[in-house]
């Protein structure tokens, strides 16, 4: 029942977030401010973590092909769909529900526990309105991070490849533009629309309604990315059971 | 002017309220009193409408609170201050730019404006050097003064204070306390603060209301308090040594 209970007020909290809007100039720079340190702060360790996986899916998939018959473009494309399909959108969400969703859980939590949110609701300011609303705008922008996770994701193979000595760089790259299908990239980015939905609501959701003091901000974050995780987890197989099969 | 009547809360099977009615009066610093678990903080939330509650009715200036719409509940909030236990300053704020918040929020100034309108209230409450400095940096009687301050700074009609000494040394808590009360005799305002502290009594309780298990035991004011013969409350205000030994003095000082 608790379950039930909670995901109920889950989707109050989606419906409540549209309400009593705060005002436009104050808004634009609490989306400005959580660009900055949910979409710009992340760029980094997602470029850092594509680059070496990209890297390390190509070595996999060539050591794994020992048999000659195969062509060795097979790296390349292998790689290619790894990274486009699944690893860039959903093993990279994974990893920012562990940095994003505990940073907003932690962050929400902690002002809940020092009674600022309390402060804004005396004042008559819609708190989830002025706290997860500009987080949700600023998730927006999580496709762009994304991009930059397919990118280097696919530079860090080609890499790997070659410095790997594994195939050349143009066997890697005919693999690369192997059978392409355009749909993959917008199957991808559906799907990263909705983890990026999922990444700003579930753990804004942990921090705001958590009760407590400096001790269950922290369960609250860790509850909060395992419960981010499973939510992605289904989606994707909904999304890719929807969207591929 | 705040009137409470019969108001009643719970929490679950918990009766927290009993039937507590009241009067706050403007330009009076009004006082709440009471041991931990008494009642106060749940009734000062109810107050602002943090807590909806079961029974009652809470009338600021004649207007019932829980009849308003939504949208004059936001613009009657917009005349409250409150000044909270832990200051809930906003810890990615500057201290000037907690101040201009509810000018940011409720105002149409300009930015210059706000800042202008801030300063003079920092300097109000002495702090016109710390407007740069973040709230981690100020000391736990600084953060009682900005949130003073920016409870103030939209010239509120009601201000609220939840413990407004907690955590400080006597010498600052009564700075708080004077502050506090010059504030509200300078601007009119109807203050009501929940608080323990038996020197807050002594020097600004206009209107002193004591709750007892979640009913109202007493009511008076700091000339009255000390010679009250309510045991509830003289239990409570000669709990501690300092006060006992000055009644027996001044007991002595009779006979």
């Amino acid at each position: 029942m608790q379950y039930l209970h909670n995901i109920g007020t889950y989707f109050l909290m989606i419906i409540e977030l549209f309400r009593k809007p705060t005002k436009w100039s104050v808004m634009k720079e609490l989306i400005l401010k959580d660009i900055d340190d949910l979409i710009i702060g992340s760029i980094g360790i997602v470029a850092f973590i594509a680059f070496f996986v990209g890297g390390v899916v190509t070595i996999q998939t060539a050591l794994n092909i020992d048999n000659p018959l195969i062509p060795k473009e097979l790296i390349g494309f292998a790689t290619r769909q790894s990274i486009l399909l699944e690893f860039a959108p959903t093993f990279m969400s994974i990893i920012m529900a562990g940095k994003v969703g505990s940073f907003i859980t932690s962050s929400i939590g902690t002002m809940r526990v020092t009674e600022q949110i309390d402060a804004l609701e005396v004042m008559g300011i819609n708190s989830l309105n002025y706290l997860v609303f500009p987080k949700l705008v600023a998730m927006a922008f999580y496709p762009f991070v994304i991009s930059i996770a397919m990118f280097l994701g696919v530079i860090g193979g080609l890499m790997a490849c070659i410095y790997g000595g594994y195939a050349s760089a143009d066997d890697f790259i005919t693999g690369i533009q192997q059978e392409f299908e355009p749909f993959h990239i917008v199957y991808a980015f559906i799907k990263t629309f909705l983890f990026a939905f999922v990444l700003a609501t579930i753990p804004s959701y942990h921090g705001y309604y958590m009760k407590g003091g400096a001790l269950e901000v922290g369960e609250a974050s860790t509850t909060s990315f395992v419960w981010t995780s499973v939510a992605i987890i289904i989606i994707n197989y909904l999304a890719t059971q929807l969207l591929l099969s | 002017m705040i009137e409470v009547k019969n108001l009643h809360k719970s929490f679950g099977d918990a009766h927290i309220l009993k039937g507590i009615s009241a009067t706050f009066h403007k330009g009076k610093t009004n006082l709440i009193i009471g041991q931990s678990g008494s009642g106060k903080s749940v009734f000062l939330k109810c107050l602002l409408g943090l807590y909806d509650y079961e029974q009652g009715r809470i009338e600021y200036d004649g207007e019932v609170f829980s009849n308003l719409s939504e949208d004059k509940k936001r613009d009657m909030r917009a005349k409250i201050g409150m000044v909270f236990q832990g200051s809930a300053l906003f810890d990615s704020l500057t201290i000037e730019e907690n101040v201009m918040f509810p000018l940011r929020m409720f105002t149409k100034l300009k930015k210059d404006e706000m800042r202008d309108r801030a300063n003079i209230v920092l300097k109000r409450v002495n702090l016109e050097d710390a407007h740069n400095k973040m709230p981690s940096e100020a000391s736990g009687g600084m953060q009682k003064r900005v949130a003073i301050a920016r409870a103030i700074v939209n010239n509120p009609k009601y201000l609220f204070c939840d413990e407004p000494n907690s955590g400080l040394d006597p010498k600052t808590a009564i700075v708080i306390d004077n502050l506090i009360h010059e504030i509200t005799e300078e601007n009119n305002i109807t203050t009501v603060i929940n608080t323990h502290d038996m020197n807050s009594v002594m020097e600004i309780g206009d209107n002193i209301m004591f709750l007892r298990n979640g009913l109202k035991a007493w009511e008076g004011s700091k000339d009255t308090i000390f010679k009250t013969d309510n045991e509830v409350v003289t239990d409570f205000v000669y709990s501690s040594n300092l006060f006992k030994k000055v009644r027996e003095a001044i007991l002595r000082e009779h006979s």
